[in-house]
């Protein structure tokens, strides 16, 4: 799955670059481990928000590269018609958004119909560390916490909000924000999907045994753009970044294994570029 | 639909057909929850619409902290799990603050994501000036809502049961605002049928009363007067009738947006002179909205354009000599429609 992902985030790059697809599109190169290890302790009755840059977390949930990919090119079996898009998918109990923070709220709502009544389920939103900057993940999280709601809060921290690096505009930490509402966190800079389940698992069973918010942060890198081509990171940067990439690591430490999933995945991701660039428009769904 | 009986409905004030309305709402939408600012009890909100509502529902009916944006969000989330949600908004000019959450995500759920998606949120907020509290405290916004895809404005009046208006908005799935002036909440409702001496009322379709005199005549001017507008266009149309001779009906929509046109040109057959009256300020105003859609139907036969009266281009000051100056009044509804006749 994780390098499902990276292929589709690639091929998708490479579809804009060819000027195959409209519109924009936020990859998430880098940080697919992320959404992996999370939908792993998730069952489809919990719910899932995510955000603009959340191709992974709708891959990771339904390994549905086909849907996902419509949907961005505006195709027949798109997800949503192409009406959503990159940043808006509603898929059962999936839903993205555009608009920094403001799924929060939303979630806190989810949360606590779910606390009354489907006990034992919990909803999960993945923000960044740039989306801290909205009040409405304030306000939220009083809420959540007041109310002992079972909000997942996962929080990918990238170093970098579109061009401005978290220090610039993150005053103190996500912990420290976390434990002014009386919220438990989490840190986890590790990219290793096994020790990540092992770290978060009990952790997700007690919000579901007696409801509560958690914050999860990864301290993770956008080894991408935050669209297309607008990175404005310096080249020394960048190959920081690159160096501390998961793909980079598993392909030096397994290179067989590493080559062989690889081609598996790009092989697959290929061919349905393929199809889905031959299908004809989305009919129309405007009501 | 009618939830209220009658006779039951006469003897009430506005503010207890109000907590009577979502009391009937929470039994009819299982598990409905009911959220704001201050309103369970024993306070009862600040305008005390929801009084004694938190003890006879003590699980559905939550007082949250002062976070207007948030709680609108945790409706619609409510909303989007398959359950209704009702949020008061304790003084109608906080709801910019919930803005994002209604224009970019309560209204776009509906339709952004390929198919409608049902939105049972219906956000309540007190309007309206009169009482002296000043410019941030007095406002009726509903013209920034006006014509945004996928959401319902209501209005509730004196003619309306709010109780009908609730159910109608959650049950539509469509996310609705429902504004309810400050001024309404003390007032009685009005009788169905017979409203006084001189004037009668009829429902129309569309949720739209239509309050003219007791038999049948075509009258001088139409009044399009939601709200408390209504009750000001009523002693407007007083004053026209005994002084100035000057017969009028008066429509009194309860649905702002979409404009209920069928009612409205319905009730305006025949006319030659129609004011739109409303309480926001000028410019941009949901009455011209209104006044397109009358002038794309019936510009032929009109003596003149359909004229906007509204609250003045102005703030709201806090002073009531001062206050009175901007807003709408029954005294600058009757120039209006004298003017009008006058020009015609």
């Amino acid at each position: 799955m994780l390098l499902t992902i990276r292929a589709f985030e690639l091929a998708l790059l490479r579809l804009f670059e060819r000027g195959a697809v409209s519109g924009t599109t936020h990859t998430c190169l880098g940080q697919e481990y992320v959404p992996v290890a999370v939908s792993s302790l998730l069952t489809t009755a919990d719910f899932v928000f995510s955000n603009h840059r959340g191709h992974g977390h709708y891959l990771a949930r339904y390994d549905d590269p086909e849907g996902l990919l419509a949907e961005i090119m505006g195709r027949q079996g798109a997800v949503c018609g192409g009406v959503g898009g990159s940043q808006h998918i509603l898929r059962d109990r999936y839903l993205s958004t555009g608009v920094q923070g403001e799924s929060l709220p939303v979630a806190a709502g989810v949360a606590l119909h779910l606390r009354t009544a489907e006990p034992g389920r919990l909803a999960c939103t993945y923000i960044g560390d740039g989306t801290w900057g909205e009040g409405s993940v304030y306000e939220a999280l009083n809420i959540a916490s007041l109310w002992r709601l079972p909000l997942l809060l996962v929080v990918e921290n990238n170093g970098i909000a579109q061009s401005t690096p978290t220090p610039a505009h993150m005053a103190g930490t996500v912990a420290g924000r976390a434990a002014a509402f009386d919220v438990p966190s989490l840190t986890i800079i590790s990219d290793d999907v096994t020790l990540i389940r092992d770290l978060l698992g009990d952790r997700v069973r007690a919000m579901r045994a007696d409801p509560h918010p958690l914050v999860v942060e990864f301290v993770t890198r956008r080894v991408g753009p935050h669209s297309k081509g607008d990175d404005s990171r310096t080249r020394e940067q960048l190959a920081q970044v690159a160096d501390g990439d998961w793909a980079r690591r598993y392909a030096v430490r397994f290179p067989e294994q590493y080559a062989r999933a690889d081609a598996q995945a790009g092989a697959r991701i290929e061919a349905i570029v393929r199809d889905v660039s031959a299908r004809p428009p989305s009919g129309s769904v405007i009501s | 639909m009618t939830l209220v009986r009658d006779t039951e409905r006469e003897q009430l004030r506005v503010r207890e057909n109000v907590c009577l309305g979502l009391e009937r709402v929470l039994g009819r939408f299982p598990g409905l929850m009911v959220i704001g600012e201050d309103i369970t009890d024993p306070y009862g909100g600040a305008f005390k619409t929801t009084k004694g509502l938190s003890s006879r529902y003590p699980d559905q009916v939550l007082a949250t902290p002062i976070s207007e944006s948030a709680i609108v969000g945790v409706g619609a989330g409510l909303a989007l799990a398959g359950r209704a949600a009702i949020v008061e908004i304790m003084f109608g000019d906080f709801i910019t603050l919930c803005f994002d959450q209604l224009v970019n995500f309560a209204a776009k759920s509906v339709t952004m994501y390929g198919r409608r998606v049902p939105m049972p949120l219906l956000v309540r907020c007190a309007t309206g000036g009169g009482r002296g509290y000043g410019a941030t405290h007095s406002q009726s916004l509903q013209k920034h809502f006006v014509g945004v895809p996928g959401l319902a404005l209501y209005e509730l009046s004196a003619f309306h049961d709010a109780g009908e208006l609730f159910t109608h908005a959650l049950a539509s799935g469509v996310p609705s605002i429902i504004f309810e002036n400050k001024l309404l909440y003390g007032r009685r409702m009005h009788r169905l049928g017979t409203v006084d001496r001189l004037f009668r009322s009829d429902t129309m379709i569309e949720g739209t009363t239509q309050v003219g005199l007791a038999g049948a005549h075509a009258p001088d001017v139409i009044f399009v007067a939601p709200g408390f507008t209504a009750e000001l266009a009523l002693q407007a149309a007083r004053t026209l009738l005994t002084l100035h001779e000057v017969t009028s009906r008066i429509l009194v929509p309860s649905r702002l947006y979409p404009v209920p046109v069928e009612s409205l040109l319905a009730g305006a057959a025949g006319a030659r002179h129609i004011l739109v009256v409303e309480e926001g300020t000028a410019g941009g105003t949901w009455g011209a909205e209104v006044a397109h859609r009358i002038h794309t139907a019936m510009w032929g036969s009109l003596a003149g354009p359909v004229r906007l009266v509204h609250g003045r281009d102005a703030i709201i000051p806090a002073a009531p000599h001062l206050e009175k100056e901007v807003l709408v009044s029954d005294e600058s509804i009757v120039s209006a429609a004298l003017e009008a006749l006058r020009h015609g």
